[in-house]
């Protein structure tokens, strides 16, 4: 019997993981106006993540990415919860958020919302604990 | 003319995802579901492009792109559990 091998999966997800990485912040960006934002743009690079888990193993990704997913998660829900408490230091209600036109120097006329930051709290949280809950019940051990 | 032509190629697309999930809940083997599963993602994505051309629209087109992402993560994921047992492994042998 031949040796197992997965070249061509390997080859593959070496351009996979690009486009579904590029994927995921297009739909982060997106998500103001249309559909996307910080839940479904932290799945899909969840997503780009667990094709790493499945080409390589889980010590060699984490080799590479050296981050605890547990903190992750709770770096994300302090952010989502201090960009909702900072409209009430001026009075406004929880979660209440601001918006304005800024003149950038490469896109032009660009809307700048600071629900934005809360998306990114909600992004890191949900790649937190996602990864978190895969690499505990998808262990081998 | 072409809408009546759209219309009856999703009624055709619907009929094969029936077809495909009588597959995926009867098949008598592993394999045969995973098969089942990946072409009942083809089809949800042939499904999705047709009706975005139904409707003149293009706001269903990250829809295609994930629905293609997932249904491949998953094949990929069902393949080694059938083949080795295993879906993410701690420290590969080699």
């Amino acid at each position: 019997m031949k040796e197992l091998n997965d070249v061509i999966l390997r080859t593959v997800a070496k351009v996979a993981v690009v486009i579904i990485l590029t994927f995921s912040i297009n739909l982060f960006i997106s998500g103001h106006h249309r559909p996307g934002g910080g839940f479904i743009g932290g799945l899909a690079f969840v997503a780009a993540i667990v094709l790493l888990f499945l080409v390589y193993d889980i010590e060699k990704v984490q080799k590479n990415i050296p981050i605890d997913f547990k903190v992750l998660a709770a770096i994300g829900v302090l952010i989502s919860v201090f960009t909702g408490v900072g409209g009430m230091i001026k009075g406004k209600p929880f979660l209440s958020q601001v918006f304005g036109h800024v003149n950038l120097p490469v896109f032009g006329q660009t809307e700048m919302a600071t629900a934005v930051l809360f998306d990114v709290g909600v992004a890191l949280a949900v790649i937190g604990t996602s990864l978190t809950i895969i690499m505990s019940i998808g262990d081998d051990r | 003319m072409i809408q009546w032509i759209l219309f009856f190629s999703l009624i055709l697309l619907t009929f094969s995802i029936l077809v495909t999930i009588y597959r995926l809940v009867k098949g008598p083997t592993a394999p045969d579901r995973v098969q089942a599963l990946d072409a009942l993602g083809i089809n949800l994505i042939a499904g999705v492009a047709v009706f975005s051309v139904y409707l003149r629209s293009t706001a269903f087109f990250e829809v295609i792109l994930l629905i293609g992402i997932l249904s491949f993560i998953g094949t990929i994921a069902f393949a080694r559990f059938v083949e080795r047992g295993v879906v993410i492994e701690r420290k590969q042998s080699d």
